[in-house]
């Protein structure tokens, strides 16, 4: 059941009554402005009413959100972008997109992290869920960047790896694992932006980076709420309440350093105004590489380390005080 | 009675007669506990493998004492998480059966006479799941091993990252990956000994980024849980998947040990270790 779709129904009928006025003034020669005016103010304050504060619940249906804008429609934002391809051993995954990009003054890599925007989208791309041979296709194009002393800036979107049976096959963990290596150690500055979903270890394979970003309504959790719920409770139905428990929000996350910033969206999610969000995010992006230029690559390292390294939350019984985060 | 024994210690204090007896859950023999335990926990009739407690696992390793590190790093509850008993509850309870305070053991030691830095997961606290402290202790101990310049060797054992810690659960990935990669970059070994089972974001991480990766023998190894994989395909899997065999033949682990063999073995590869590191400090004495 999406929540969503319930608070949207208010607002497509308001919507409708405002578009009914506009035609009827139109055709009638009559002025309705002031009937629009109010209903238009009716309609802002029923927005900022509906979508002023949501649920993790709600964010996590906003974050899935069939409209939402998809790695490609930032990609798209690009003043240039140059796919490439593949894996280099067997496939193509085309759950992960990625090539050379150019942003304002910087030719970059950029991957991203792509679910389908239709269903047939959708099969062809495995709903976002990358195998692992995605992974090493991310992997590749990560030490592409650094081969030609490039920023990387990922965008992440995915419920999780493929849980299939090839993916086992194929060694899912290993090339995970082996992403995260490549990653923490990638000697270029890196910027990752969480659009939509970000779930598990099959976002972070894409994920550690010197600034993480989020979408005000995106989420990043540990698990996916169903997966959560199927895995403390035996019970993916219990999604909602697990959503509830996981801290998996933008705010959540900004709160325990995981995160660097949220890039705030347009009243009532990134999908009511698709074009303005991707600006404003490319905007962030290339205002932060503007600052990851200004360290040596040795600061970067470093400040990289020290920032996972405190992640955490524990008791020092032997100094007597808390952990850090 | 070492300083790190203190956990282990009252485990095997049983009064109850009946529990002395264990059923193998492969063949159905029934079998002394005393015995079990003097076989390092392997069935004498079939050779299956029981999930080894972290304590019996390091006195069958080391040689002699075993300095453990990170002890005081103990859980919190970030998430002040609560379903039908709170995170507090639920830790203070495996703790209470377990006799462990976390799911990871790390120290000092020496294997045959070769010293490393020694994590053990343990199964039986909370899954074996990784979330602040297990991500912490290990970050520790592989910072410690690349400060003393020693190989490092971790027993995994993990149903992966722990929900109750949420993302804070998930990060330890990417602290303990960050740690490693500077292992490797000091030239010190890092060997992992997969056992039953090792899945998820412990398997995605540091599982899988070891020089040398062995597997107990018919441990199960994998990234999504067998039941995800069932839900989602919507059939049985072939009993062999995701077994430690099920990858040696795939091409994802260096080799699979019988558990009366792993100390033996560990020794050798310790062996080829050592004598690495002595030729490069011939190299850099001549240079």
């Amino acid at each position: 059941m999406n929540p969503l779709l319930e608070r949207e129904k208010g607002l497509l009928e308001l919507e409708r009554r405002i578009e009914d006025l506009r035609s009827a003034s139109e055709g009638k020669r009559i002025d309705m402005s002031a009937e629009i005016a109010s209903l238009e103010s009716k309609y802002r304050q029923v927005l900022a009413e509906l979508f002023g504060s949501l649920t993790p619940w709600e964010k996590v249906h906003m974050a899935r959100h069939p409209r939402r804008p998809t790695a490609l429609d930032y990609i798209a934002g690009f003043d240039a972008f140059d796919e490439l391809h593949g894996d280099r051993m067997s496939r193509d995954d085309s759950a992960i997109v990625g090539g050379f990009a150019r942003l304002g003054g910087h030719s970059i890599v950029a991957i991203g992290q792509q679910r389908g925007r239709d269903m047939k989208e959708n099969l062809a791309r495995n709903f976002g869920m990358s195998t692992p041979e995605g992974y090493r296709k991310g992997e590749r194009l990560a030490l592409l960047a650094e081969r030609f002393n490039l920023p990387l800036v990922t965008f992440v979107d995915t419920k999780g790896a493929d849980p299939g049976i090839l993916s086992e096959e194929h060694a899912q963990s290993e090339a995970i694992a082996s992403s995260l290596e490549v990653f923490a150690g990638l000697k270029v500055p890196t910027l990752c932006v969480v659009i939509g979903e970000g779930g598990s270890g099959g976002a972070l394979a894409l994920a550690i980076a010197d600034r993480v970003l989020m979408l005000e309504h995106s989420v990043y959790s540990v698990a996916s709420p169903e997966g959560c719920a199927a895995i403390l409770w035996g019970d993916a139905s219990k999604a909602e309440e697990a959503a509830a428990h996981l801290k998996l929000t933008a705010a959540d996350l900004r709160g325990f350093g995981i995160i660097d910033e949220i890039i705030p969206e347009p009243l009532g999610g990134a999908h009511r105004d698709p074009e303005g969000t991707v600006t404003r995010v490319l905007d962030r992006v290339g205002a932060l590489l503007d600052v990851l230029e200004t360290y040596s690559l040795r600061e970067l390292l470093d400040a990289r380390y020290e920032k996972y390294r405190h992640l955490g939350s524990w008791r020092d019984a032997v100094a007597g005080s808390d952990g850090a985060t | 009675m070492a300083d790190w024994l203190r956990g282990g210690r009252n485990r095997d204090k049983v009064r109850d007669d009946a529990a002395q007896w264990v059923k193998c859950p492969s063949c159905g023999e029934v079998l002394y506990r005393p015995d079990l335990s003097a076989n390092l926990d392997v069935c004498a009739r079939c050779s299956h493998h029981f999930r080894m407690r972290a304590h019996d696992r390091i006195l069958s390793l080391v040689d002699g004492d075993f300095e453990e590190i990170a002890r005081g790093v103990l859980p919190a509850d970030p998430l002040g998480w609560t379903d039908k008993k709170s995170y507090p509850q639920k830790l203070a309870a495996d703790a209470e059966k377990s006799g462990m305070d976390e799911a990871v053991l790390c120290g000092f030691g020496s294997i045959g006479g070769h010293e490393v830095a020694l994590g053990v997961m343990d199964f039986h606290f909370r899954g074996g799941t990784m979330g602040s402290v297990v991500g912490e202790r290990l970050t520790r101990l592989i910072e410690a091993a690349t400060a003393r310049q020693l190989p490092c060797t971790i027993f995994t054992a993990s149903g992966g990252a722990r929900m109750e810690e949420g993302m804070l659960a998930l990060m330890q990935m990417a602290k303990t990956t960050a740690a490693v990669l500077r292992l490797k970059a000091s030239g010190e070994p890092f060997i992992t000994v997969l056992t039953d089972p090792t899945t998820g974001g412990v398997s995605a991480s540091f599982a899988f980024q070891a020089d040398v990766i062995l597997a107990e023998r018919n441990a199960m190894i994998g990234f999504a849980g067998r039941r995800v994989i069932e839900q989602t395909i919507r059939q049985r899997l072939p009993d062999r998947f995701q077994t430690a065999e099920f990858l040696l033949e795939r091409g994802h682990i260096d080799g699979v040990v019988e558990r009366a063999n792993l100390k033996s073995t560990l020794e050798r590869i310790l062996g080829y270790a050592r004598a690495g590191r002595e030729r490069r400090k011939r190299a850099e004495l001549s240079a």
